[in-house]
C-alpha cells in the first residue's frame, strides 16, 4: 500500500470547537421555556425542529431540549421555527427571568 | 482502433469526458460553454455515460457539488466560461486547498464589464494563483487529448486541472479529431484513487480552522498548521511540472500524439525571433513564423502550453538562442502589461539569457487577429532591435489608441 500523507488536506476527527468558543459574539440568547417546549411536555422525542434548523448544530434532541451556549451564535432561528414558542430570545444583559 | 470525427472543440472535450469515466458533473450552462454542458447532460440522460447529472442553479455551486463528489471519492468534471469562472473564484481555492484532483473545461470568453461572448483570456488568467493546474491548447485535437491527461496529473499529484481553450475560435470551430478507444484510455488512465473517502463510517472534519502554527488535533496527533498547507501546495504545483512532462510523453507513446509538455516549438531550431503565445493565438502565430522566414528573418514559436506551474525551465531553454521574444496574449493584468509576458521575463531575469521582449495584446473580446497582423508586429519588433530599441511599452495590436 502506498505511503499517504496524512495532512494532504486538512482534516481532523469530529471534535467540538477546534478553533475556540464561537459564543462569546452572541448579543441576544435562546431559553426555552419547559412549559411549552413540546418534548418536555409530552414527555417524549417530538418536534425538534430546534434541532433541525439549528444551523451551528448546537441544538440537543434530548428531553429537555439543551443548547449549547458556547456555540450559539443567537441567530435565532430556533425561535423562529418553535411552533409551539417556546423559545424566547433574550438579551445577553438581560436575566432569564 | 481509434476513429476519427469532425468536431467542434466543445463536442472534442465532451467526447474526451466521457472517456475518462468521469461520475459526477456538474456543470451550469454559459456561452461559449453551453454545448459541452449540454452534451454531457444528454450523455448522461441518455445513459451513454453511466454518471450523475447533478443540474445546479450557478457556477460557486457547480463547484461546490464537484468537490463534495471528490470528497467522497468519486471522478468529477465541470465546465464554465468567463464570468461563470469569477463567479467559482471561491471555490477554486477550495478546490486546490482540499487537493482534490477535479478537472474543469475553461473554454477562454472576455469578462464583463462591457459585456461580452466572444474569446479572450482574460478569465482564466485572473485565476492564475488559485492553486490550480493551467494548460492551454492550440486545436480540437489538443482539447480532447489534454482532458484525458488532465486527470492522468490531477490524480497523481492531487492538484485539479484546468484546460483551457479559446471559446468560439476553438469551441465552435469544426476539425478532424481522433477518437481513441476506450480500453486504451482505461490503461492510460487507471480509476481514481482518492487520498480521503468521507464516509459514515469514519467520519471527519474537512478543512476546519487551521492556527498560523503546527497543533495536536483532538486525538493528539500533530497537523500541520495552514502555512504548512500552503507549502504542500506549492509543492505539489512544483511537482506538477513532472507530472505534466510524464502525462503527455506516456501519452505520445501509446497514443502517437506529441503536443508538447509544458512548453512547444516550431521551427526554433535557429530561430533568433521568437514568436511567444498560448492557445489558438500561437497556432495562428506559426502562420506568421513561416511568413517572417519567407522574409529572411529566422523566426519560430514558442508555444506555452502550461502557465501553472509556469515552466521558468523549459522556457529558459527554449529562448536560450533567442534575440528577441515577441509577447502576444490575449490578456491584460491592467496596471502592467500582458500577464504572460510578466511571466516570461521572471523566468529570464538574471539567467543570462537576455532576448528583448516585446508584448503586444491581442485579440480582446473576441477581435480577429489574422496571421499577417503577427508578422507585422513581430517584423516591426526585429527591426525595433536593429535599431536598439529593446525596451518598448506593451502595444495594442489593432486597437485605436488614441
Amino acid at each position: 500500500m502506498e505511503k499517504r500523507d496524512e495532512n494532504i488536506s486538512a482534516m481532523c476527527r469530529p471534535a467540538v470547537g477546534e478553533a475556540g468558543r464561537t459564543g462569546d459574539w452572541r448579543t441576544v440568547r435562546p431559553v426555552i421555556d419547559p412549559t411549552r417546549c413540546i418534548p418536555a411536555v409530552k414527555r417524549k422525542s417530538a418536534c425538534f425542529l430546534c434541532w433541525l434548523y439549528c444551523p451551528e448544530g448546537v441544538v440537543k434532541a434530548t428531553i429537555p431540549v439543551e443548547i449549547d451556549l458556547d456555540y450559539c451564535k443567537g441567530c435565532g432561528i430556533c425561535a423562529e421555527e418553535c411552533p409551539a414558542k417556546a423559545i424566547q430570545m433574550v438579551r445577553e444583559d438581560q436575566s432569564d427571568e | 482502433m481509434s476513429k476519427v470525427q469532425i468536431m467542434t472543440g466543445n463536442s472534442a472535450a465532451a467526447a474526451a469526458v466521457m472517456l475518462c469515466d468521469v461520475q459526477v458533473v456538474a456543470a451550469y450552462p454559459i456561452t461559449p460553454q453551453s454545448q459541452l454542458a449540454e452534451m454531457m447532460s444528454q450523455y448522461i440522460e441518455s445513459g451513454e455515460l453511466k454518471a450523475e447529472y447533478v443540474r445546479v442553479e450557478g457556477e460557486h455551486t457547480a463547484l461546490t457539488v464537484c468537490i463534495s463528489a471528490s470528497t467522497v471519492g468519486a471522478r468529477v468534471f465541470t465546465a464554465t466560461s468567463a464570468n461563470g469562472l469569477l463567479y467559482m473564484h471561491e471555490q477554486l481555492h477550495w478546490a486546490a486547498g482540499a487537493r482534490l484532483p477535479i478537472v474543469m473545461c475553461c473554454v477562454n470568453r472576455g469578462v464583463g464589464a462591457p459585456w461580452t461572448i466572444f474569446n479572450d483570456q482574460q478569465d482564466s488568467l485572473a485565476q492564475r494563483d488559485t492553486g490550480w493546474i493551467q494548460l492551454y491548447c492550440r486545436n480540437n485535437q489538443e482539447i480532447h487529448d489534454t482532458i484525458l491527461q488532465a486527470y492522468r496529473i490531477a490524480e497523481s499529484v492531487y492538484v485539479p486541472v484546468m484546460v483551457c481553450y479559446d471559446g468560439f475560435v476553438l469551441s465552435h470551430t469544426m476539425m478532424p479529431v481522433d477518437i481513441p478507444e476506450q480500453e486504451g484510455v482505461r490503461e492510460y488512465l487507471p480509476p481514481y484513487k482518492p487520498h480521503t473517502i468521507l464516509t459514515p463510517d469514519d467520519p471527519r472534519c474537512l478543512n476546519p480552522v487551521l492556527f498560523p502554527n503546527r497543533r495536536a488535533d483532538s486525538e493528539g496527533v500533530l497537523r500541520d498548521g495552514y502555512m504548512e498547507m500552503r507549502y504542500k501546495l506549492e509543492a505539489a504545483l512544483e511537482k506538477a511540472l513532472g507530472a505534466i512532462t510524464e502525462a503527455s510523453d506516456t501519452f505520445a507513446k501509446r497514443f502517437g500524439r506529441d503536443h508538447g509538455g509544458l512548453v512547444w516549438g516550431y521551427r526554433t531550431e535557429d530561430a533568433e525571433l521568437h514568436l511567444v503565445a498560448m492557445g489558438s493565438l500561437a497556432s495562428e502565430a506559426t502562420l506568421a513564423a513561416d511568413a517572417l522566414r519567407a522574409r529572411g528573418i529566422r523566426a519560430g514559436v514558442t508555444g506555452i502550453r502550461a502557465f501553472r506551474p509556469f515552466p521558468k525551465a523549459a522556457v529558459r531553454k527554449a529562448l536560450q538562442g533567442a534575440k528577441a521574444a515577441v509577447v502576444f496574449e490575449k490578456s491584460i493584468s491592467y496596471g502592467n502589461e500582458g500577464a504572460l509576458c510578466t511571466e516570461i521575463k521572471g523566468a529570464l531575469f538574471g539567467t543570462g539569457i537576455e532576448p528583448a521582449v516585446y508584448n503586444y495584446i491581442a485579440g480582446l473580446g473576441g477581435r480577429d487577429v489574422k496571421a499577417r497582423e503577427l508578422e507585422a508586429a513581430a517584423g516591426e519588433s526585429w527591426d525595433d532591435l536593429s535599431a536598439g530599441r529593446r525596451e518598448k511599452n506593451t502595444t495594442w495590436l489593432n486597437c485605436v489608441t488614441e
